[in-house]
């Protein structure tokens, strides 16, 4: 069962008192699209056995949704973040890419 | 003259601490720019206390203010006070985005009372009580329900859940309480 | 025969006798005392039967690793199958019973399946099941059902009570030897936040049994020292009693403390699962011994030599007068000194190896011990009981050279670490050849939050076996300063591994020879498993059902893994484990569940005027962990004739609804408009202040989600009404899109769900009953449906929504929700004169359906979109996007093939079962019958005195008069019309007045 640090509060939440959401940084695709931009959007999902990012909310807390990058094979956290990103901060990429030589890097 | 009742018109349990429900408290919700210059002064004129920092809680007498999340802070007053208390926050706020609702009649409040207070909420709350800060109120889960909680004298906590369930809360705290049921007997 | 010895002991208090009863025999034994020393001290060896067999089983183990000691323990509420008595305590008036036998303990007609032993080999259930076709059902089935389970099922409500507890630590150390003493010493100076947690009642572990002396003390004595030491820091918690059950990801363990499993009914809870969060945690859970495998190894009186150890030394028992040791290694020499210094007779020590060189031999030499090398044990003779051995050459095929009368056999055939911890959370194992043993390998351990091993194996949990080196390991392991306590305890020459006895054993003894004695799973069967193809270790377990029993394979997995890669011909290695897991030892459900049960099973959520729906005959509907009064039963009335009265008199004189668990979100800002025209279909930033809309909300796939009434209640404000199962999930829905999406507009919301109480006054006299209660206008000219007015009514703060569900005039009041109970009780008062009587939410269903009103969960199912409904009404054209309009796009979504909703009367007046579904000509692929239609929502009307239904139906709208066929139940078919979903009222009259 996962602790994240929600940077929200700074309360290092169990994961009983949050919500997960999914996969981090989706961008909408509303009116205007085609149907493989929709299909994409709503239904293609990264899955990777590695580095993910993902959504959470402190549900059970000050109720703010985060980000977090972890690690789905071991569950090594390697940061949690605003969810207010339209990508992963710069040190916290570096610091993946320090504990995961191997990762391909944000795209 | 006010009919309004708490949800447990003021139940209480003794075990190997005291559990009571509190009865009414004013509660406001204030969402807003807490490092405005207006959102201090409006709290200021409400409680008499500063904005509390990031899961603090402040106290001046009976009025105090209660960080929820970077953009929310619980208000608390006497209980008659509240509409008048939001009524003042939005005529102190005006001109500025924020909100401000009484929900005194969505709470329930509750003391927890003795020596061994935390050991009570140990077993409802994944909360690591040894390193509680002073002064932190902490929003958890005491089991299967929000909860939100400070130590509001040395041995005594305050809990606060939604009006639904506090029934189910002071179950929960009466047999947490239970006389021989200590975590750590002396 | 196993008795107690007349002095030492050095757990049991001699001065305290308890009393306890064996299959209704009365017996006494002492405080102290296991379930299992004080059936031995009154001769018990016989404690229960095997699984499949029904073989005589007696006690192998001391410890949590026994397979056979399992009884029912205690009475009525009490009781509780399947207890191990080696990890149980004695207490007085205990009460236990044997398992698993018809009609006795002694005589038992299922030991007939071990005449039958060479039909039930391993995987006799798949091949058994497979022909003749017949015979499952009619044979095997019931045969296996009747002797399926282990134990009686408890019949009583259980009197105990449970809980939880949440903890903390820098360091938990799981296991009270001598290891995790010495480790908390160390991270205890260190002032760590450590703690200590031991299964079992007492300190020291296997040390103070051996006779270690460390720091030049007794192992006891240095023991109680430390303890007492770790008692003095004020970091440092110690718990006995308290079991580690499983290692989680994130240093989250699981530890079941038996608080008063020896103290029954105390008041106490009886079992605590604490739910701890560890920095780091260090096994120091020691090692099990395994059996050896030779033939008879099953009979009552063949134990490990280890646990005859512990019932002389700690509780004073013998297992027998006359006790053979066979062993492949040095320990179990030390079982023949503790036997010889309790006077006892040890006719050999039959020693596997070709030469016994090491001191424990040579001290066993010197006090006149047979040591007999190069042998193994034959076979083991006697039935119930152990009454000789037979003795042949380890390296031979078991030519009987020699026969020794006895009545227990100690058997040692090495040690494994217990490595269950170290495995549950990833941590890798190697093999180590010279001690024949899986250990942890400290290169590949489990790994925390932050990358780094989470877990630290120490002591004899490791691997090492030699007392000083156990505290060297877990003292450096724990970070210690200086250097580690030292111990004496004598060297140890190497072991030989021994899987078979004797190695070249035939069919006979191998068929004879088991690995597991609680399910009956011997060399042959997995022997078998390999001739016929099971390679995977996990593959042979599931196959043979070796490991699968309550012990979870804890003395027979190493053996049976070690026969299965001889019979592949390949390493150990190689065929490695099967996985570990969670919990150790069986816990009980009852600390799973915690404090939850009874009336704190789960939160029920109460309105303020819940408790008068109590007293008032509520026939309670859960909604969510809301429950909601589904009608108000009145003396000898049925349900549906409340129903039915609650209707007639809405509809005719004035109804009240307990509307207060609807969600109530208010949302504010400057861009609040803007964001509530992307979460709705239609329009909401127009709506003007004072006035209600009905308003939509889809998901993102375009599905109908939830519905409510929006109230604009300023310039920058509006209350959102959702479903009462929707208020948390709805308000969770706006802060993800507020936060996540939209985070730059300005716009608060705040959930106010419980800040009021909310009633909903319906029917004609409705009116006249707010008036009556006096201080709002509530007229038709100042006062127009679809509008707010908010004030004091009767003295009671109150926002009026004129808006109604029911077709007929209505007034819903939101109140402060402490002022709730008042408001009703002021409403049943006033409008006596006027009739009225509170309904419930079947009636309210009803009246909606009878208006032809959707609802959500009813006519939505997570597939149905607003077109679907006919509700084009109330989606916006002028907008360019909300949530779910894009999927709305997609051209099935269009489609004109999509069923809509109709109104369906059946032809004979009667009520059409819900769900039942429209068939249409033809047969689809399946064979079945093709669909075109169903039904979402079927009602009896007391309205219009017949049944009511809408359905989703394929052109549904175009097709009225249409008569469609609905089979139900029994080849039966309704025949409905396809009408107007609006039944009752069509042109509104009846609310607008």
């Amino acid at each position: 069962m996962l602790i994240l640090e929600c940077p929200c509060c700074g309360v290092k939440a169990e994961e009983t008192e949050l919500t997960p959401g999914g996969e981090a940084h989706l961008k909408r695709c509303g009116p205007g699209s085609t149907d493989d931009e929709f299909d994409g959007y709503m239904f293609a999902r990264a899955n990777p056995r590695g580095v993910h990012f993902e959504r959470w909310r402190h549900a059970y807390g000050c109720g703010k949704w985060f980000l977090a990058a972890r690690c789905t094979a071991t569950l090594e956290v390697f940061g949690t973040y605003p969810a207010q990103s339209k990508q992963p901060p710069a040190e916290l990429q570096a610091k993946i890419k320090a504990r995961r030589p191997g990762w391909e890097g944000w795209t | 003259m006010s009919r309004a009742v708490s949800a447990l018109e003021g139940a209480s349990h003794k075990g190997f601490v005291e559990v009571a429900e509190a009865g009414l408290v004013g509660m406001i919700t204030l969402r807003g720019d807490l490092s405005s210059a207006k959102m201090k002064a409006a709290v200021k004129a409400a409680t008499g206390t500063a904005i509390p920092a990031p899961r603090r809680i402040v106290t001046e007498g009976d009025r105090a203010a209660a960080w929820m999340s970077p953009d929310e802070l619980l208000i608390l007053v006497p209980y008659a006070e509240a509409p008048a208390t939001v009524a003042a926050l939005d005529a102190a706020l005006a001109g500025e985005h924020h909100l401000a609702a009484d929900v005194s009649d969505a709470r329930a409040v509750f003391r927890v009372r003795g020596a061994k207070a935390d050991e009570a909420l140990m077993k409802l709350c994944p909360v690591d009580f040894a390193t509680l800060e002073a002064g932190e109120i902490r929003r958890t889960r005491a089991a299967q329900v929000a909860a939100a909680f400070w130590r509001s004298a040395g041995d005594e906590f305050t809990l606060v859940s939604f009006r639904s369930v506090a029934g189910y809360v002071m179950g929960l705290l009466e047999v947490s309480s239970r006389t021989g049921s200590e975590l750590f007997p002396a | 025969m196993s008795t107690r010895l007349p002095k030492g002991g050095r757990l049991i208090d001699r001065t305290k006798p308890l009393s306890f009863s064996f299959n209704g025999k009365r017996m006494q034994g002492f405080e102290g005392d296991t379930l299992a020393s004080a059936l031995l001290g009154q001769n018990q060896m016989m404690v229960g039967r095997s699984f499949k067999y029904h073989r005589p089983r007696g006690l192998i183990a001391s410890g949590a690793e026994e397979p056979n000691g399992l009884v029912g323990l205690g009475q009525g509420g009490r009781f509780e199958p399947n207890q191990r008595l080696t990890t149980t305590e004695l207490f007085e008036g205990a009460v236990t019973a044997s398992q698993n036998h018809w009609p006795s303990l002694d005589f038992d007609l299922g030991a007939i399946n071990d005449r039958f032993a060479r039909f039930l080999p391993g995987g006799f259930y798949y091949k058994t099941f497979m022909f003749p076709r017949f015979a499952w059902k009619h044979v095997f089935e019931p045969f296996i059902r009747q002797s399926a389970g282990l134990g009686r099922v408890p019949q009583a409500r259980d009197e105990d009570r449970y809980e939880y507890a949440y903890a903390f630590a820098d360091l938990v150390i799981v296991g009270g030897g001598i290891a995790g003493l010495a480790a908390a010493l160390a991270a205890g100076r260190q002032g760590k936040r450590v703690w200590l947690i031991e299964q079992s009642a007492h300190w020291g572990g296997r040390a103070v049994v051996d006779g270690v002396q460390i720091e030049g003390l007794e192992a006891s004595d240095w023991v109680k020292e430390t303890v007492e030491t770790l008692e003095g820091m004020e970091n440092v918690t110690l718990r006995t009693r308290t079991m580690a059950s499983g290692l989680y990801d994130h240093g989250y363990l699981l530890m079941y403390e038996r608080v008063a499993d020896h103290r029954p009914g105390d008041g106490r809870p009886r079992h605590r699962l604490w739910r701890m969060r560890a920095g780091h945690v260090i096994t120091a859970t020691g090692a099990i011994e395994r059996p050896l495998s030779f033939a008879g190894n099953d009979i009552p009186g063949v134990m490990l030599a280890g646990a005859v150890r512990d019932y002389v030394v700690n509780w004073a028992v013998s297992p027998g007068d006359r006790t053979v040791i066979v062993t492949n290694n040095d320990d179990a020499y030390r079982t023949a000194l503790a036997l010889l210094d309790a006077g006892l007779v040890v006719p050999a020590i039959i020693d596997a190896r070709p030469a016994a060189t090491g001191a424990l031999p040579a001290e066993a030499r010197a006090r006149g011990l047979r040591v007999i090398e190069g042998y193994g044990i034959g076979h083991v003779k006697g039935s119930k009981r152990v009454t000789g051995v037979s003795l042949c050459v380890q390296a031979g095929e078991g030519a009987e050279l020699e026969t020794i009368a006895c009545d227990a056999v100690a058997m040692s055939g090495g040690w494994s670490p217990v490595v269950h911890l170290w495995s549950h959370c990833g941590g890798k194992l190697i093999w180590d050849e010279a001690q024949a043993m899986f250990r942890p390998d400290a290169k590949r351990p489990a790994t925390g939050a932050d990358g780094a091993a989470m877990v630290t194996a120490v002591g004899s949990a490791n691997g090492i076996l030699n007392a000083h080196e156990v505290l060297a390991d877990a003292h450096r392991a724990a970070g210690g300063k200086g250097t580690a306590p030292g111990a004496v305890c004598g060297e140890e020459s190497p072991m030989l591994p021994v899987w078979i006895m004797p190695q070249g054993a035939g069919p006979a003894l191998r068929m004879k020879m088991w690995l597991d004695p609680q399910n009956d799973v011997k060399v042959s069967d997995v022997q078998l498993a390999a001739r016929e193809g099971y390679e995977s270790v996990e593959h042979t377990k599931r196959y043979t059902t070796l490991g699968m029993a309550t012990d979870q394979g804890k003395i027979s997995n190493i053996n049976g893994l070690a026969v299965l890669s001889d019979a592949l011909n390949r390493g150990i290695p190689e065929t490695g484990t099967t996985t570990f897991r969670p919990p150790y030892t069986p816990i009980s459900m009852g600390a799973i569940a915690g404090e939850a049960r009874g009336g704190i099973f789960q939160p029920l959520r109460k309105t303020p005027m819940h408790d008068w729906h109590e007293t008032h005959g509520a026939h309670w509907e859960p909604v969510g962990q809301w429950r909601r009064p589904y009608c108000f039963l009145r003396h000898g009335e049925g349900i549906h004739d409340a129903v039915n009265r609650e209707i007639r008199n809405t509809r005719n004189a004035v109804g009240l609804l307990d509307a207060s668990t609807l969600g109530k979100i208010l949302v504010k800002g400057p861009d609040a408009g803007r964001f509530l025209d992307m979460l709705y279909t239609n329009m909401m930033s127009t709506l003007p202040v004072g006035k209600c809309r009905y308003g939509l909300m889809c998901n993102e796939n375009g599905f109908l989600s939830d519905d409510g009434v929006v109230v604009r209640l300023s310039e920058d404000s509006w209350l959102c009404h959702t479903t009462t199962g929707g208020a948390e999930r709805i308000h969770g829905w706006m802060e993800d899109w507020l936060q996540c999406e939209w985070w730059d507009w300005k716009v608060y919301t705040a959930n106010l769900t419980e800040e009021y109480a909310q009633v909903a006054i319906a029917g004609p006299n409705a009116r006249k009953l707010l008036e009556k209660l006096g201080g709002m206008d509530v007229s038709k000219e100042a006062f127009p449906a679809m509008e707010w007015r908010e004030g004091t009514l009767g003295g009671v703060r109150a926002r009026i929504y004129r808006i109604s569900f029911s077709g007929e005039l209505s007034y819903e009041v939101a109140v402060p929700a402490s002022e709730g109970r008042a408001f009703w009780d002021a409403l049943l008062a006033a409008g006596e004169e006027f009739g009225v009587m509170p309904y419930g939410t079947e009636a309210m269903h009803i009246m909606r359906a009878e208006k032809g009103f959707i609802m959500i969960g009813d006519e939505t199912d997570g597939t149905v979109i607003p077109q679907d409904l006919n509700l084009q009404w109330a989606i916006s054209k002028k907008k360019d996007d909300y949530l779910g309009k894009r999927a709305q796009e997609r051209s099935f979504m269009a489609s004109p093939e999509r069923w809509k909703l109709v109104g369906l009367e059946s032809l004979d007046g009667g009520v059409i079962p819900d769900g039942a579904y429209a068939v249409a000509e033809g047969h689809n692929a399946n064979g079945q019958r093709n669909t075109q239609g169903r039904v979402t929502s079927t009602y009896f009307s007391p309205t219009l005195g017949k049944g009511i239904a809408m359905g989703l139906v394929k052109h549904g709208p175009d097709r009225m008069g249409e008569v469609l066929d609905f089979p139900v139940d029994n080849g039966k078919v309704v025949k409905a019309r396809i009408v107007d979903p609006v039944f009752y009222d069509k042109e509104g009259e009846k609310q607008n007045v």
